[in-house]
């Protein structure tokens, strides 16, 4: 995935173009990497969009692997369900990180702290 | 305890020195005068439950012919077995007595009632007035006549004793060091603890029974036989249908004479062959005394001031032998005397005894045989295992069972036995579990630390904790512990813990009886609406009957399978409604890699199907291939991108082995080549196999097929298993399991060709689809259904619905198209074997 610096938001997130639109089925989600973090980057049935770490903090599932509703995502390992709203589990786990994700022209565009190195 | 000085015996429950209780002058006091001859198990007990009602207005005296306190007598046999110490079964002490106001004459005898006169004349050459006197005197040991059993003082020879009272009991306790040899006389409850007490002190102990059998009062023959088993593998020996008629020995005890001329050689004679209520004292007083002191419905003897209670009353003709008996005495004479309740009457006692005798289990309650024609006579008997189990019914209701060796169903018959509760009508369940048995033990006894799901470590406490803390349904409690939501195993005891902790103030849970979380709408309503709105994909299903028409995605996977049930072929996909391992057809693992299990009908493959496989696997780098339970291959650790490519080079149909539906069949190897089996069970299971192949289902359906009833391919816990038995007959069983549950499947029909199997399987596949739940297994399914009710619908179509189910399930098989076929050649979606975790190195399944 090339990864091509946009534009820097503030002074800790910076935002990158992850891939297409077209990239995400509907209600399904993909993993992209942004600025050398990885992501899952959810596409819902109706259009918005979601990113999230792209590991379960509970013991290291695939989220990009799992189901969406308007209100959750929920793991395929173990079906832990995490809100879109906050990332807060609904079910004891600690929550998933959560970064902001918009659409510019067909192209997925997400903001993520620099990686240290 | 051995050595004590009998002349200074210690007393058990005894007071400090000096102290004495204050009385007000007798003169003054206007409290009627309640006297209770006899301080055991039921006299103790009446005073108790006459100061609970609050009997100040009594001055009570308490005349003991033993020396002690009150104890519990039931619990000598421990105290002689060592398990238990003889302070520890003081029930009431001296203070207990002081403290309460009420006058122990411990160790003094009552001689004489004077009821003229309203006196008691004791031992001590005392004389107490009554106003009430309540006769509480119990029973002694019966010593049976025999020759040489008495010295000349018309004492016990020395080494001769009974089993009835603490003195007794330190006695033997004392002489046991001393001893090699025990004879005990009388194969009874009694007998039997005393003699397993003394071989626990390591004598050597024969036992002496007079009737055929052992416990002959409360067993049948065969119980008792099963019994005398069971004793024996004790090492003691038995010797029944035989009278001891001679104590030998001249000071003291040597052996034991029998009747058949045998001589038993012993330093210790137990004589426990009976107890005879204590009535002398009322013989010598002029009151009615037949077995026992003859009472009325309130406990009173003919004088209208005297009452009888416990082992010496003899109550519509009954005298019992029991402690519970005793206990409901004191009650209702509590209340009359005490005008608590001045009408309280007492009808008799069912009794029902659970009893631990010489380390078996002994549960007995009313008769043990059929009395009557009509009388329905349930027997088990297990004799290896010592176990005998019998009922007996009377017009539907219980009137008596006995349970050796295995007494866990005695909560269920106690209560059927005492409150006539409905039993039910498969008789058999009365004695015996037919389903896993899993949830025997009552939540209610449960400790609250024991695991309830195993798949997420939820214990009984967490659930009550989630209760306490504001969950107010099955479902609340089972998402925010997390309860139930593993393999699913534990719902029905999670639900019962839930109403128990909740107790009535469980709220009632709605969504309990939807198919899925997302839709407010039962299995039935629901398919009905889909049908008549033509509902072809998740996403309008939701659209028209979510409240907001609002998706869920814990609603997804089982809406998919059933529009897929529904609509066949003519389904509209939505990859995304659908599990991960339906849209990759592979099973995730643990560390997100996906493993494949090529289709293996039956269980059989080829020299080259395998030569692929091992080819494919390491082409592929595969890290670990495993032979499935279910009788295929299993590639694991299989990189999701990698997916397509095997498929292609396997060029073998998807096994199914990650998805809720059809899965496989198992077979043995049949008449081919086995020499045992009775008909061609391989070819039976491949041929079930290739019809319902890939076809989903409200959770996962495994088959197999055997060809004789050995069962190598344990066809009797399959969702649907097939059995040969010969004659071109099968078996069809249905709703087994060998999972988290382990259950024997129902037969359903003997059939009598493979095509009829076949068609018969189909139905019940289908009625299933059709009827279950969403994850509810056949094992939960058909007996919430009912087998009956099964049968009735599948052979008998008593609902008029079988050609139904034949097309509905004909649509589903012809709609079968293989997945790796299908989107190996294709993706479905874009990216659909994309890599999600494609960075961080996870922890992957060690290589072997
Ligand atoms: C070893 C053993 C094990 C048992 N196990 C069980 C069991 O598991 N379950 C069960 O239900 N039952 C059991 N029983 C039976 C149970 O103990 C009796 O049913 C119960 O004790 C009866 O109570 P009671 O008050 O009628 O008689 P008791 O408890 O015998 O009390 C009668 C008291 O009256 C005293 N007394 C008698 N005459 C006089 C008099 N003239 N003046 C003053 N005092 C007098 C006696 O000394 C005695 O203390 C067992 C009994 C024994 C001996």
């Amino acid at each position: 995935m090339s990864v091509t610096e946009l534009t820097t938001s503030g002074p800790t997130t910076t935002a990158h173009v992850v891939g297409r639109v077209e990239e995400i089925p509907p209600g399904e989600g993909r993993t992209f990497v942004a600025g050398g973090t990885q992501v899952a980057v959810f596409r819902l049935r109706d259009g918005s969009l979601h990113a999230t770490q792209a590991a379960c903090p509970h013991a290291g599932g695939p989220l990009a692997d799992g189901q969406t509703d308007v209100d959750v995502l929920v793991c395929p390992l173990h079906l832990y369900a995490y809100r879109w709203a906050d990332g807060a589990s609904t079910s004891g786990a600690p929550p998933i990180r959560l970064f902001p994700v918009r659409e510019v022209d067909g192209d997925l565009v997400v903001e993520v702290q620099p990686v240290e190195v | 305890m051995g050595g004590r000085d009998r002349g200074m015996t210690t007393v058990l429950g005894g007071r400090l020195d000096g102290l004495t209780t204050v009385h007000v002058d007798d003169e003054l006091d206007t409290h009627d005068r309640l006297v209770v001859v006899g301080n055991g198990m039921a006299g103790a007990r009446l005073v108790e439950e006459v100061l609970e009602r609050g009997g100040d207005s009594f001055r009570i005296t308490v005349f003991g012919d033993e020396p002690h306190g009150n104890y519990n007598r039931i619990m000598l046999s421990p105290v002689l077995a060592g398990e238990e110490h003889e302070d520890d079964i003081v029930l009431n002490s001296h203070e207990w007595y002081a403290d309460n106001g009420v006058t122990l004459r411990a160790g003094t005898r009552v001689e004489r009632i004077d009821t003229a006169a309203k006196q008691v004349h004791a031992d001590d050459g005392t004389v107490t007035p009554y106003d009430h006197l309540v006769l509480a005197t119990g029973s002694y040991s019966f010593i049976p006549p025999m020759k040489g059993v008495r010295d000349d003082a018309g004492e016990l020879l020395p080494g001769v004793y009974g089993f009835r009272t603490i003195d007794e009991t330190r006695a033997m306790l004392d002489a046991v060091g001393r001893c090699r040899r025990a004879v005990v006389m009388g194969g009874g409850l009694l007998g039997l603890e005393a003699a397993r007490a003394l071989q626990g002190h390591g004598l050597q102990v024969e036992l002496v029974h007079a009737a055929p059998y052992l416990m002959n009062v409360q067993l049948d023959p065969e119980a008792g036989a099963i019994l005398k088993r069971s004793v024996e593998s004790l090492g003691i020996a038995v010797h029944l249908d035989v009278f001891a008629t001679e104590v030998l020995g001249g000071d003291r005890v040597t052996g034991v004479g029998l009747a058949d001329g045998r001589q038993l050689e012993a330093d210790l004679l137990v004589v426990a062959a009976g107890v005879r209520p204590n009535s002398d004292l009322a013989v010598r007083s002029g009151l009615e005394v037949q077995r026992g002191i003859v009472v009325d419905d309130q406990l009173r003897t003919e004088d209208p001031d005297v009452y009888a209670i416990g082992e010496c009353a003899q109550h519509r003709g009954e005298v019992y032998g029991l402690v519970a008996p005793a206990w409901e005495h004191a009650k209702v004479l509590a209340d009359v005397l005490t005008g608590a309740d001045p009408d309280a009457e007492y009808h008799g006692s069912r009794t029902a005894t659970k009893l631990k005798v010489a380390g078996v289990d002994v549960a007995v309650m009313g008769v043990n045989t059929p009395e009557r024609d009509e009388d329905e006579f349930l027997v088990i008997s297990e004799p290896r295992r010592g176990v005998h189990l019998s009922v007996v019914i009377r017009d539907d209701v219980l009137v008596g069972a006995t349970l050796l060796g295995d007494t866990r169903k005695v909560a269920f018959l106690t209560q059927a036995f005492d409150r006539g509760a409905p039993l039910p009508e498969e008789r058999i369940r009365l004695l015996v579990d037919l389903s896993d048995g899993a949830e025997e033990v009552g939540v209610a006894e449960m400790p609250a630390d024991s695991q309830v799901c195993n798949c997420n470590g939820v214990s009984k406490g967490d659930i009550c904790g989630a209760v306490a803390g504001g969950c107010g349904s099955v479902g609340e409690v089972m998402d925010r512990t997390r309860a139930g939501k593993g393999c699913g195993s534990c719902k029905s005891l999670v639900k019962q813990i839930v109403e128990w902790a909740a107790d009535g103030e469980l709220t009632e849970d709605p969504a309990a009886s939807w198919y899925v979380p997302g839709i407010p709408l039962p299995k039935p309503e629901l398919v009905r609406a889909i049908r008549e709105h033509e509902l072809r994909s998740v996403s309008a299903v939701f659209a028209l009957l979510a409240p907001d028409g609002k998706d869920d995605a814990k609603s997804k996977m089982g809406l998919t399978s059933l529009l897929r049930m529904i609509w066949g072929a003519e389904y509209a996909q939505e990859n995304d409604a659908k599990f991960i391992n339906d849209r990759v057809h592979g099973n995730i693992q643990r560390d997100g890699t996906f493993s494949v299990v090529p289709q293996m009908k039956g269980g059989v493959t080829t020299p080259a199907q395998l030569r692929r496989i091992a080819d494919v696997a390491e082409k592929y780098e595969v890290p670990m291939v495993k032979v499935t339970g279910g009788q295929r291959i299993d590639l694991l650790g299989v990189r999701k991108e990698d997916l397509p490519a095997m498929w292609a080079d396997l060029g073998m149909p998807s096994g199914y082995a990650y998805g809720k539906s059809f899965r496989t069949v198992k077979t043995c190897v049949g008449s081919d080549f086995c020499r045992f089996g009775l008909d061609d069970s391989t070819q039976l299971g491949i041929d079930l196999e290739t019809r319902f192949q890939g076809i989903e289902s409200p959770a996962k359906i495994k088959m197999a097929v055997v060809g004789c009833p050995r069962n190598c391919a344990e066809a009797y816990v399959k969702d649907v298993g097939v059995v040969a038995v010969g004659n071109g007959r099968w078996e069809v069983y249905v709703g087994g399991a060998a999972g988290a549950s382990v259950r024997k499947g129902d037969l359903l029909a003997t059939v009598d060709s493979p095509e009829a199997v076949t068609t018969l399987a189909g139905r019940f596949l289908q009625y299933y689809r059709e009827n279950a739940n969403w994850l509810e297994r056949t094992y939960d399914f058909v007996p919430r259904i009912g087998l009956e009710t099964i049968r009735a619908v599948l052979l008998e179509d008593s609902e008029g619905i079988v050609a139904d189910l034949d097309a509905g399930l004909q649509r589903s098989v012809d709609a079968y198209t293989d997945p790796w076929g299908q989107d190996g050649k294709q993706p479905a979606t874009p990216g659909q074997f994309r890599p999600a975790l494609p960075l961080i190195p996870l922890p992957k399944v060690p290589v072997r």
